[in-house]
């Protein structure tokens, strides 16, 4: 899977749990202060995450994945 | 330090009859019942089979996303107070948020989200639970919600007394501003459990009518051939606020809340006690509080659930504690039993019956109980003169509320 893949396939669970414009939603997307995603919507994009790409995102790592660039590297490093 | 006067400036609901006020006080006034046929799979093994659900779903008027984090009980007491706070011409009056407090109780809370999410964590195991799950099931949830769209910032609070509580969540609204604490209270009820295991419950203990092949028929009260409460679902908010605050912005102004009563039986915790004690005190209580002469009080929106105990024992209270002069109404005949919110939905139809003079009607009423010896407006509604009127709510647990409102 591209990295462009999985940044699309992300844009489609923020469009669903969060409201987000999938226009906005680009690697050097902050999540919380670029795209408004709150605490609880964080939990909600990486339960579904993992179940889209098939891989396991501890919590541990969660705080590490400031921008929607982070996040594909580590679901492409995963996957 | 003289007491401050509190009046109503601001009405919001969404009910069985409508999606707003003016269109549930025309279906009420009109005389049409909300209550249909459940036509849901999981209606169909259950005792009871009708439900007064809403008009207008919240999906109609709040977006999916911010639906996603509220429960349904949330969600219509969002729609409600928005209405009201509008309808109040608040947004833009300079308010200060440290004067603006919220009073919205819910009888039961979010038990379709605990529900819900039991399903997920059973069959999918507890990461699958959503994260909103606390916020959207906890019992102070529409309230926090209502103060958070707001902005208000002296105080959130959630009444809870099961069918009381809208009306007592307006009394502690009343008794915010009397007290000092708050120049506007945006004060109600909400209840959305149209569901099996609590229609299962309220089945169980034989408190609901069964008459499911005559959906608009079943909610009777005081008819000989009530069998038990229909239940329904909605949200009704009311702002409060102090006279002088109303007055010094020019607003408009429905009625004054004149006075409340609020006792317990300390009898049972289902029954009502025998003999209506408490709510003889509660109604008394808001007379005396009201200061305003029982002759004037010739509106009575009771309590009035359509089961076959309670029903009496409110008219024997009534009778006691006002006399038998009023003109009453059962407006549950048509939108069915709110619980946590039909006190609030019931004080709106209670002022607008005052502002318009007209008692809306009781459907159903065609074979009336012997014992009914007060006034009913049967059938059609009545238009009268209505300096001031009456709203009983009573709730499990032994909650008595009363409230009197008045031509401001």
């Amino acid at each position: 899977m591209t990295r462009d893949e999985i940044t699309s396939g992300l844009a489609e669970i923020l469009e669903e749990v969060a409201g987000v414009n999938p226009d906005d939603v680009a690697e050097g997307k902050s999540f919380t202060d670029d795209l408004d995603v709150d605490s609880l919507s964080m939990v909600e994009v990486v339960v579904a995450a993992e179940e889209k790409f098939g891989v396991k995102i501890p919590d541990n790592e969660v705080q590490n994945l400031k921008t929607v660039g982070d996040a594909v590297s580590y679901i492409e490093a995963q996957s | 330090m003289t007491r401050p006067d509190v009046v109503v400036t601001g009405l919001g609901a969404t009910t069985p009859l409508g999606g707003d006020v003016a269109s549930t006080w025309d279906a009420m006034v009109a005389g049409r019942s909300g209550v249909s046929p459940l036509t849901q799979e999981w209606a169909a093994q259950l005792p009871v089979r009708i439900a007064a659900q809403l008009a207008v779903e919240p999906s109609e008027v709040l977006d999916r996303v911010r639906l996603r984090r509220l429960d349904r009980s949330e969600a219509i007491a969002l729609v409600a107070a928005k209405q009201a706070w509008a309808d109040a011409g608040l947004a833009d009056s300079g308010l200060d948020p440290e004067r603006l407090a919220v009073s919205v109780g819910s009888g039961i809370g979010g038990a379709t989200t605990l529900l819900a999410q039991d399903d997920i964590l059973e069959a999918s195991g507890p990461r699958r639970v959503s994260p909103h799950t606390v916020p959207m099931l906890m019992p102070n949830g529409p309230a926090a919600w209502v103060g958070l769209e707001l902005g208000a910032k002296a105080g959130v609070h959630s009444v809870a007394s099961a069918c009381a509580t809208g009306a007592e969540a307006i009394a502690l609204g009343l008794d915010m501003i009397r007290s000092g604490r708050a120049d506007v209270v945006v004060a109600g009820g909400t209840e959305a459990v149209i569901h099996p295991l609590p229609i299962a419950g309220f089945a169980s203990m034989r408190a609901m009518s069964t008459r499911n092949d005559e959906p608009e028929k079943a909610s009777r009260p005081w008819d000989k051939g009530r069998d038990g409460f229909v239940l329904g679902e909605g949200a009704g908010v009311v702002v409060l606020e102090r006279a002088e605050h109303a007055a010094a912005r020019g607003a408009r102004v429905y009625a004054r809340l004149a006075g409340s009563g609020i006792t317990s039986d300390a009898y049972d915790i289902v029954q009502p006690h025998n003999e209506g004690e408490g709510a003889i005190r509660a109604i008394a209580k808001a007379i005396a509080d009201a200061d305003i002469a029982k002759r004037d009080i010739v509106h009575v929106n009771a309590h009035a659930t359509s089961t076959p105990i309670g029903d009496m024992l409110e008219i024997g209270a009534l009778h006691k504690a006002l006399g038998d002069h009023p003109v009453l109404a059962a407006t549950k005949s048509m939108t069915g039993h709110l619980l946590g919110a039909a006190g609030a939905l019931e004080s709106i139809a209670t002022i607008l019956a005052i502002r318009d003079g007209v008692v809306p009607p009781t459907i159903n009423l065609d074979d009336p109980d012997e014992n009914l010896t007060l006034d009913v407006a049967a059938h059609k509604a009545r238009h009268m003169e209505i300096p001031a009127a009456l709203n009983n709510a009573f709730g499990f647990g032994g909650h008595n509320v009363a409230l009197v409102f008045a031509r401001a």
